[in-house]
């Protein structure tokens, strides 16, 4: 009993002594997953360990992995509320309602959303514009493709996956007109299995490039061994698939992290803002290509993306119908951020229909 | 909408490799349960097991080892919870929901090093002739081993439970500890294998799962089985063959819906996802109405602790 005593002296020392250490700011960060997926908030950590170092001591950054998209999001966000963290990055579409919520309890706090679009005087969100990087890997899905069959691998019918849907196949129609796209919704983000059953069966009805947007990397070992292509998923893969991975789209928070924290602590942070950056920004980076990718399809590839960045090429530009045939977008007109942000139509050539 | 485009013997050999995993962790608890012990630990140990049986795969270099490995984590985490249960008596509901948070904890950490690495390649196991059969061959004679033997663990289970003396005794330990133990067989011993062996099928399974499925190390990865194991022992009436009929049936829903959707079909995947789950409840309904009752193979002192009285 005695030691016990002891030990429990021992930590709750450790832990004033924690308390008694004060940074300027603290900011907290919510993942979906952990950071050890190798994807989606494995870049978020990148960005959070940016802030760490760009402040030094000044900052003190808090995570919580893990947290589900319910009211198990609102709990934890209270709790870094109330343990005194003056912004929190909640890094997942659906904390979208549950950021308001707490923004709503703690007015003081600055709650930055990732994805979504309600803001609030203290809510800000941003979110990367990823379907200029699908124009960029389409256009290398299309040209590598031999069966002209390329399997998409898609999480939740929103906006955001559907506009990278739309992206990937207008980009991959141009490369190569005889393209098909086969999508497999699985409604999830996360899980291996799951994920690599649904690679599997776009292989075995004939898809020779995968394309994911869900966040493990098992798509990529599953292409590695079946001998066929895949993409890096918000960060660069190829160790999972080294003659799989064809290039990767990789999401640089870290700069926006930086620069937000930055804001906050000097007073110049707003809330209401709605930021959208791409390729432009470095918000969204394309990896490094693969030496299997030839030459003249790697520089077509980076005029794409040079193009997306300087302005002079858009994703969505006209003339492009919707799936059933109406006109969207006439010859050389782009499309609008509303429309884009809204998206919930495939445009003409794919083949089935988005879950409702 | 072709369904000329759907492979049926892939088709049916990857729902038999994606119900693997499922059967035998739901094998292992179902021995468990059997024996009167309630572990919901089942997600932990899965993950335990395939992270311990990734790593000793990566090391040793041999998957079969991996495997071997992966049933070893299984097992120690679980004697971590025969101890918690049998030793200080602890409410096993609470002790196996800490259990699966403790082994998901733990692996990751664990598995941290091993992200990003290939482990070795697994041999798939056929068997001679009856692989070159067309279309049948594809389905059942050219998979690993470890599907062959969840099928034997199926078959050694409901023989061992229905036929052994063995069984006989672990059956009565889990209806009746009290007379069993007064008729002289030993409760907490009998217990305490149940709960390694479940623990051992578990990691098993998880192992499976990062060894051979995936094939990859990531956290979390098991992304909630061992519930759905846990679901099946309960949906299939604790028996093995019911069992058995319950998983394909479940990985055959996840297989076919994936299939339909690569070839456009417009299907309500909300629901399909669902019902596995919807199939769960409504067995648990047919099974607690009275004409069920009597043969409905849940053990009587399932979940309470056995204390000796002296």
């Amino acid at each position: 009993m005695k030691i016990l005593f002891k030990i429990i002296t021992i930590i709750s020392a450790l832990m004033f002594a924690n308390i008694g250490y004060s940074a300027d700011m603290k900011v907290g960060f919510i993942y979906i997953g952990p950071p050890g997926d190798h994807g989606w908030n494995y870049q978020h950590d990148v960005g959070r360990k940016a802030v760490d170092k760009a402040f030094g001591g000044k900052v003190e950054t808090v995570y919580q992995e893990n947290v589900p998209e319910s009211a198990d999001a609102e709990r934890v966000m209270t709790q870094m509320a109330l343990s005194g963290a003056d912004m929190i990055f909640a890094t997942s579409f659906g904390y979208m309602d549950p950021v308001l919520n707490v923004a709503k309890k703690f007015p003081k706090v600055k709650f930055e959303h990732a994805t979504g679009y309600k803001t609030a005087d203290n809510v800000s969100t941003y979110s990367a514009r990823f379907y200029e990087g699908r124009s960029v890997i389409g256009h290398v899905a299309g040209k590598m493709t031999k069966s002209n069959t390329i399997g998409y691998v898609a999480s939740f019918p929103i906006p955001e996956v559907v506009r990278g849907i739309n992206s990937a196949y207008i980009a991959a129609k141009k490369a190569n007109p005889n393209v098909e796209f086969k999508v497999i919704w699985i409604f999830t983000w996360y899980d291996p299995a799951k994920e690599a059953d649904a690679a599997k069966t776009l292989i075995s009805q004939g898809a020779d490039v995968i394309m994911q947007h869900v966040d493990s990397s098992a798509i990529m070992t599953v292409a590695e061994e079946a001998g066929v292509y895949a993409f890096g998923q918000a960060s660069d893969m190829s160790e999972f698939g080294p003659n799989a991975h064809l290039t990767a789209i990789i999401n640089g928070w870290a700069p926006y992290y930086v620069q937000r924290v930055k804001q906050a602590m000097d007073g110049t942070w707003k809330g209401g803002v709605q930021t959208f950056d791409g390729i432009g920004a470095g918000m969204v980076i394309i990896g490094k290509m693969s030496d299997k990718i030839p030459d003249d399809v790697k520089k077509e590839a980076m005029a794409i993306a040079d193009g997306i960045a300087s302005g002079n090429m858009h994703s969505f530009t006209g003339p492009i119908n919707k799936q059933d045939g109406s006109p969207w977008l006439k010859a050389g007109e782009t499309a609008d951020i509303g429309t884009l942000l809204g998206m919930n139509f495939y445009v003409e050539g794919i083949q089935g229909d988005i879950p409702k | 909408m072709d369904f000329s485009e759907i492979n049926i013997p892939i088709l049916i050999a990857s729902l038999i490799v994606t119900s693997t995993p499922l059967i035998l962790a739901a094998l292992g608890e179902l021995i468990a349960e059997k024996s009167g012990i309630l572990n919901l630990g089942v997600e932990g140990m899965m993950i335990m097991g395939a992270v311990s049986g990734f790593i000793i795969g990566v090391e040793t270099g041999s998957a079969f080892s991996g495997l071997i490995g992966s049933a070893v984590g299984g097992a120690l985490l679980s004697s971590l919870f025969a101890f918690i249960v049998l030793v200080m008596k602890a409410n096993q509901v609470a002790s196996g929901l800490a259990l699966t948070i403790f082994g998901l904890g733990i692996a990751a950490l664990l598995g941290h090093p091993y992200t990003g690495i290939a482990p070795p390649k697994f041999q798939s196991f056929s068997i001679p002739f009856l692989e070159d059969i067309p279309g049948l061959g594809v389905m059942f004679f050219q998979h690993d081993f470890v599907v062959y033997f969840s099928l034997i663990a199926a078959i050694a289970t409901w023989y061992f439970l229905k036929y052994s003396r063995k069984g006989l005794i672990l059956r009565s330990i889990g209806e009746n500890h009290d007379v069993a133990h007064s008729l002289g067989y030993k409760v907490m011993a009998t217990r305490f294998i149940s709960i390694i062996f479940g623990g051992a099928l578990a990691g098993l399974g998880g192992g499976y799962l990062s060894l051979v499925r995936v094939p990859q190390w990531t956290e979390g990865m098991t992304a909630g089985a061992g519930w759905i194991a846990l679901a099946l022992v309960v949906f299939s009436g604790w028996h093995p063959f019911r069992l058995l009929l319950g998983a394909y049936i479940f990985g055959g829903i996840t297989i076919l819906q994936l299939n339909l959707q690569a070839i456009g079909i417009n299907i309500n995947i909300a629901l399909l996802s669902m019902a596995p789950y919807l199939a769960t409840i409504l067995a648990l309904v047919i099974i607690s109405t009275s004409r069920f009752q009597r043969n409905k193979g849940a053990p009587k002192c399932l979940g309470v602790s056995f204390v000796k009285v002296t």
